[in-house]
């Protein structure tokens, strides 16, 4: 079974319906135990990543999803849920994350240039940069919805794909079973249904 | 690059959309989640729900609406209409909005924006503005249109952007329903103060209008239209593909 983390961040209608459209069954938990022993991991999040890392930690869930990607459960942070798996994040303060993946969180106005707008909102392109399963039903230039500040940096060789927004962008990461998106699959028409779809059936 | 978006609006009262609209392909035109559906598979890239009823029964219909839209609609949905209160954000979230577009209830109440802006983030709050020219200033009126409230419009915009909205629809009284174009000058002003996303509102007739808004103000991300899509006078395929060729990044 799928789940769906469910750690009192965000609105988790949409990501709901859309499993429900491509047919996949998920639940929703808050209990730590389903999360360590589900087949594959969703990791969700809107909002501010101190707010976010602290209820995971609270609820249990930080120490569950870490047992469960350390034993090879696939597991797909989406948004601020990407966001947390990096090592650090510079949003108001400097945070710990998961550390699942190198790299840190930095604001937006640090790597763009000045005059463009933050956030990012709207749709954008992306960029392959590594052969990832997550892309399997998708082309490369397909456009999917961003809604952000802050963005990943120095992530090296886990980096799956970018955006150009005055400067390029992480969009994408992928190392091993650990996958994660910058951008809303949820509210990203089709493409984002086929990402969701891939994670779910192809991974 | 970051893509100029296309948004049709829909108008919906007692659960079904008002103003006529002829499509083929369409079995039931008059309903907002057919219509939703229909829009999303052309090439829209967000839609707005504007709530017009006044009666809580109607209220009821229209959250039924926004919830059954947002199990079949994958793109961001923007509700408006009635908005007075945090209740009323939480409302319409709970259904499945992604934004929230606030008009009058924030005249009434600028608290409002930053309330919902603490509990929600900015993206969440679109503040939606009826602007028009009264005695050589950009004006704010309220309640449809109807009302001069004093207000000069592009303090008012630059104050509540400061309060928290995250986004800003620039309607302008002056050019809706003339099909003329949108109005540059109204746009460019409020460009100049603000940082946020402005969405242009008001005076599109044809595909040209939209080349025309993006070539010219820059700083718009986004044109919303009802009825010139509505009676399909503009197909947002077409417009998108006309975009394209016009070198203004479109979403196809």
């Amino acid at each position: 079974m799928t789940v769906i983390v469910d750690y009192g961040v965000g609105n988790l209608f949409s990501l709901r319906s859309s499993f429900a459209a491509i047919g996949t069954d998920v639940s929703f938990t808050k209990d730590p135990k389903i999360v360590e022993t589900a087949d594959k991991i969703i990791l969700p999040g809107v909002g501010a990543f101190c707010d976010a890392s602290q209820k995971l930690r609270e609820t249990g869930m930080q120490e569950a999803v870490l047992n469960a990607a350390a034993k090879g459960t696939p597991l797909l942070g989406v948004c601020l849920g990407m966001q947390l798996l990096f090592d650090r994040s510079f949003e108001n303060g400097e945070y710990e994350g998961l550390g699942l993946i190198k790299g840190d969180v930095i604001g937006l106005k640090d790597i763009i240039p000045q005059g463009l707008k933050i956030p990012q909102i709207g749709w954008n392109a992306l960029s392959f940069t590594k052969d990832c399963p997550l892309f399997n039903r998708i082309n490369e230039g397909d456009c999917v919805y961003f809604v952000h500040s802050y963005a990943a940096v120095g992530v090296e060789d886990a980096l799956a794909a970018t955006t150009e927004y005055g400067a390029i962008v992480t969009a994408a990461v992928q190392k091993d079973n650990i996958f994660g998106c910058q951008f809303h699959p949820e509210k990203s028409g089709e493409v984002g249904l086929n990402i969701l779809k891939a994670f779910c059936e192809d991974i | 690059m970051i893509t100029k978006r296309i948004i049709p609006c829909l108008d919906v009262k007692d659960g079904r959309v008002v103003k006529g609209i002829n499509f083929k392909g369409l079995n039931d035109v008059a309903s907002p989640v057919e219509l939703a559906e229909y829009y999303s598979s052309c090439g829209a890239d967000e839609l707005v729900f504007y709530d017009i009823t006044a009666s809580s029964d109607g209220r009821k219909l229209f959250t039924d609406i926004l919830t059954e839209t947002a199990r079949r609609v994958f793109i961001p949905l923007t509700v408006g209409g009635g908005i007075n209160s945090v209740d009323d954000f939480d409302r319409v979230l709970k259904c499945g909005a992604d934004k929230v577009s606030v008009n009058s209830g924030a005249i009434k109440d600028p608290s409002l924006v930053e309330k919902a802006a603490k509990l929600y983030g900015s993206q969440c709050v679109v503040l939606s503005a009826d602007i028009k020219r009264v005695d050589g200033e950009f004006r704010i009126f309220a309640k449809g249109g109807r009302e001069d409230t004093g207000l000069e419009a592009i303090s008012w915009i630059k104050r509540c952007v400061d309060l928290g909205a995250g986004e800003i629809v620039v309607n302008s009284i002056d050019t809706d329903g003339v099909k003329k174009g949108f109005d540059l000058e109204m746009l460019k002003q409020v460009c100049d103060v603000v940082n946020v996303p402005v969405i242009a509102s008001g005076g599109a007739g044809a595909i040209e209008d939209f080349i025309t808004l993006f070539n010219s103000v820059p700083g718009v991300d986004a044109g919303l239209a009802a009825s010139i899509f509505h009676f399909g006078e503009v197909q947002i395929k077409d417009l998108k593909l006309e975009m394209k060729k016009a070198g203004i990044p479109s979403r196809l």
